[in-house]
């Protein structure tokens, strides 16, 4: 059975249609990329995904259970973590304190309990701070982990975000852009990453990504869109010569006179 | 029903005056995206220079022409020493860097001028006129409507008419757009800011002979804010259309509501009414919206 | 589950035994001066000090700092601006007054806790638009707020016991049986009441909440998808910020003023506060204590300045003016250079004096 069933998903912002009729599957353990051009509407569909935005038609059917409208709260409950393009990370906070926010779910004591510190809380934090090492460890970031984000470099803040998502053991993992801006270097390190969450801990990915080198090395199975419709969905080889992905991409032959 | 038609027409006519101060606000908002706390302070400043310089014997005319040029060198100094250097800061940052502004302004008036208050005498009196339905107005009230008029079809103008005009309204849109297309930008900054100046003598003129020039001028700050809020922070037909309708809410609570539970109420009712009209429309009467990108 | 997972858990000191940052102290250097900071000021002082020290500076110093620490939490660690603090310092100190008046027998501590109680349910009502407002445009509520609450304490004379100005003088400070009336007396009261209060701000910034508070500072809408609750996250925020701000009136009223009415609440005061926070450091719990500190001194250190050497040259009016145009030039100075204010700066220095001797400068 599919993790995630996108079943003909619309939405506009007033009069931009940023996506109409669009759905696929997700099989489990599997790495899905999203492809297509700027303002296909890829990151609202992530949007869409994690409750962020709300859409006008369609459902989302998520492990089985129909889930017509989440709320980012819910969307985080039922295993779905997310990073972002635009470097959404906690800018004032270390990179310790960042990730054990990914781990707040696991929290189960009163605010009371969590505002004084004692008990159960006391115990519960240490717990957290167990996992978080895990993750930084897991990552390689343990050199960093009392470094306040803001001045980490750009790669490294990356490599947060992921951190911070992952720390969750999220089912589903929605990566945007996650190697946006970086050298080849650093993109093999970020593709060697993520290949590791999805083969050690059977995360489910969905990343959107616009370097082709990566989408054919990492993924399994690539969709995309065009003008906030779906034009191409299978595997990596068969996308890539559909001539409706080409055209989509390349244009068409005519020459304007 | 007269009472109530003329406590209507009476606070229409009061929320011009209030508009007329939320018009210096939204002119800086449109071009620097900051909500001035200091044209309180500016507006004291300028009725204090007016007053003080009638005072030493400059006739009405002059004493205008020389706080006007005050104002533009105030403008200039602002945008000079304070707004260069806080270019990309966030809106909470330079509020409160312009609530420091606020003090150094009030804090300079009265260093130059004294802390005296001073009275103010535009020659119109305040004194009741009869119209149609048997409501009286106070002739200041009509005086006071007409001028904020006349500055909504001067800005117009100006903004339409103008090189500058069209240059702050390219600024107002899309500030970096506008810079890589030859805008220069400090020179909007202090246009504006010597706009919301004189805006700011204005107001201050027509304030400062109701209450009279002293430091509880600047106050009028905290009566623009509602004014902004239900209007739009950058819109000045907003700003118009808001003045009227606080200005109208507030004379009646005052009068129908305030009998029942207690004076006082205009000091806290429009910020209620801004509140409630921010959970409904958090851009306002005719603000823009704002679409956020994640 | 992969061998990377696996040799994460390393060893036995991995698991469950102190992490260093979660220690009480950041290293024996911290831990000494603390303390020693604490026994100077409970042993020491009082016997050092004199009336004048404890009336005019120590307590007004201290009550400020919970106050500016109360507005900390909310404004600095949680990002919500608020010009409201002195009308939760206002609730405080009149709801302490009424239940210490109205209910024979109830020790003094108790009626400050129900003050602070009653400024934090107003808090967190005051904290609900905050769902859909957010930035600048909060101002607005906490405005609204601050104006109400001076408008309601004076024109309803319960709060006043049928005062019709609004003025009340406070009962004798009686604590455990102990009259603490005198200035020593109220000094360590208020060092107490200060001392305990802050060292719960210490627990609660370094915690989850804590965490959760900044994230919703720095990103609400990453907090969100991380699965914080972002409202109930903000309402706690106003709940312990008001909390904090009603005990500081509490103390302000009693053990400051000892008579007040209406206007010691009002919108100058919240300016107040917040220009301690700004200057001291938003997001600092030290910095409070640094602001309020400088806040109350410059002006006093200014004052003697004046009199000593300008000597009826300059009159007190212009002294006044001056303050307010520095205060403003301080305020911008700080949020142009230095957004984390004086506490950033002491900081940097200790860091100058603890790397000394391998500096070249």
């Amino acid at each position: 059975m599919s993790l995630l069933v996108v079943d003909r998903i619309s939405l506009s912002f007033n009069a931009v249609k940023a996506l109409t009729d669009v759905g696929f599957d997700v099989a489990r353990h599997e790495i899905c990329a999203l492809v297509g051009p700027n303002g296909a509407g890829k990151s609202s569909l992530l949007n869409v995904l994690c409750g962020v935005y709300r859409p006008e038609r369609g459902r989302v059917v998520f492990d089985g259970e129909v889930r017509p409208f989440m709320r980012p709260r819910e969307a985080a409950r039922e295993g779905i973590g997310r990073t972002f393009q635009s470097l959404a990370i906690f800018k004032g906070m270390t990179v310790l304190e960042n990730v054990l926010t990914g781990r707040n779910l696991a929290f189960t004591s009163t605010w009371f309990e969590l505002a004084l510190g004692v008990g159960r809380a006391r115990r519960e934090e240490s717990a957290q701070r167990d996992e978080a090492e895990r993750v930084l460890e897991f990552l390689d970031l343990q050199r960093y982990r009392h470094a306040v984000a803001s001045t980490l470099a750009y790669g490294l803040q990356k490599r947060v975000d992921l951190a911070r998502a992952l720390a969750s053991r999220p089912k589903l993992l929605l990566l945007d852009e996650p190697m946006a801006g970086m050298t080849a270097d650093e993109k093999r390190e970020m593709s060697r990453f993520v290949l590791a969450v999805n083969r050690d801990y059977g995360t489910t990915v969905l990343l959107i990504e616009h370097d082709m080198s990566v989408v054919m090395n990492l993924s399994d199975h690539v969709v995309v869109l065009d003008y906030g419709r779906k034009v191409g969905d299978g595997p990596p080889d068969a996308v890539r010569s559909d001539p409706e992905v080409l055209r989509a991409y390349l244009g068409t032959k005519r020459r304007v006179a | 029903m007269s009472y109530f038609l003329e406590t209507l027409v009476g606070g229409l006519l009061a929320g011009t005056m209030y508009s007329m101060v939320a018009i210096g606000f939204v002119l800086i908002y449109k071009a620097s995206g900051v909500f001035n706390f200091a044209q309180g302070s500016m507006t004291l400043f300028a009725a204090l220079t007016f007053v003080c310089l009638k005072e030493r014997g400059l006739s009405v005319g002059l004493s205008f022409v020389a706080t006007a040029l005050t104002m533009v060198l105030v403008g200039l100094l602002i945008e000079r020493l304070l707004l260069r250097r806080l270019v990309n800061r966030s809106p909470v940052t330079l509020f409160m860097a312009t609530l420091g502004l606020s003090y150094i302004v009030e804090g300079v008036a009265q260093a130059i001028w004294g802390a005296d208050v001073h009275g103010l005498d535009l020659g119109i009196e305040d004194t009741p006129m009869p119209l149609p339905f048997g409501i009286r107005v106070s002739r200041f009230d009509l005086w006071a409507a007409g001028a904020a008029g006349a500055l909504v079809v001067a800005l117009s103008l100006f903004a339409n008419r103008t090189r500058i005009g069209l240059s702050l309204r390219a600024v107002a849109d899309d500030p970096l757009a506008a810079v890589s297309l030859g805008v220069r930008l400090p020179v909007i900054w202090r246009t504006v800011w010597s706009l919301a100046g004189f805006v700011g003598l204005v107001a201050g003129l027509f304030w400062g002979s109701r209450s009279g020039v002293q430091f509880s001028l600047t106050l009028v700050v905290l009566k623009a804010m509602p004014v902004l809020i239900i209007g739009g922070f950058d819109s000045i037909v907003g700003a118009i259309v808001a003045g009227l309708i606080v200005g109208a809410s507030e004379k009646l609570a005052e009068v129908y509501v305030g009998a029942a539970i207690g004076a006082g109420l205009e000091n806290w009712f429009p910020y209620a009414m801004a509140v409630g009209f921010l959970l409904l429309r958090p851009s306002g009467l005719l603000g823009g919206k704002a679409i956020v990108r994640v | 589950m992969s061998a990377a997972w696996t040799t994460a858990i390393s060893g036995p000191a991995r698991l469950g035994t102190a992490h260093p940052e979660r220690r009480l102290f950041r290293g024996t250097g911290q831990a000494i001066a603390t303390v020693g900071g604490l026994l100077f000021a409970f042993v020491a002082v009082p016997f050092l000090g004199d009336d004048y020290w404890f009336t005019a500076i120590l307590i007004p110093v201290l009550v400020l700092s919970l106050a500016g620490l109360g507005l900390n939490l909310l404004t600095g660690y949680a990002g919500q601006l608020s010009v409201g603090s002195a009308a939760f310092m206002g609730i405080g100190a009149y709801l302490a007054y009424d239940v210490q008046t109205r209910l024979p027998g109830m020790p003094l501590l108790l009626s400050f806790v129900a003050g602070a109680t009653a400024a934090a349910a107003v808090g967190v009502f005051a904290g609900l638009p905050s769902h859909r407002i957010s930035g600048f445009y909060l101002v607005v509520c906490t405005l609204t707020v601050q104006f109400f609450v001076e408008w309601t304490l004076s024109n309803f004379r319960w709060f006043s016991n049928g005062s019709a100005s609004g003025l009340v003088s406070v009962p004798p400070l009686v604590v455990a049986g102990r009259d603490l009336s005198s200035p020593l007396g109220r000094f360590l009261l208020t060092l107490s009441v200060v001392t305990v209060m802050t060292v719960l701000a210490h627990r609660i910034v370094r915690g989850e909440v804590g965490r959760r508070w900044m994230a919703v500072r720095d990103m609400d809408t990453a907090a969100a998808i991380l699965g914080i609750p972002v409202l109930r996250t903000k309402l706690l925020a106003f709940a312990v910020s008001s909390f904090y701000c009603g005990m500081a009136g509490a103390l302000w009223g009693f053990a400051y003023l000892g008579t007040f009415d209406p206007r010691a609440w009002e919108l100058d005061r919240s300016f107040e506060i917040l220009f301690a926070i700004i200057i001291g450091g938003m997001g600092s719990l030290s910095g409070s204590f640094l602001g309020a500190a400088f806040l109350l001194v410059l002006p006093l250190a200014m004052s003697q300045v004046a009199a000593a050497y300008l000597r009826g040259t300059v009159d007190q009016g212009t002294i006044e003016n001056y303050k307010k145009i520095g205060f403003g030039i301080l305020i911008v100075f700080f949020l142009v250079k230095e957004p984390r204010g004086l506490s950033r700066l002491v900081q940097t220095f200790i860091q100058r004096i603890r790397t000394w001797p391998l500096r070249h400068w």
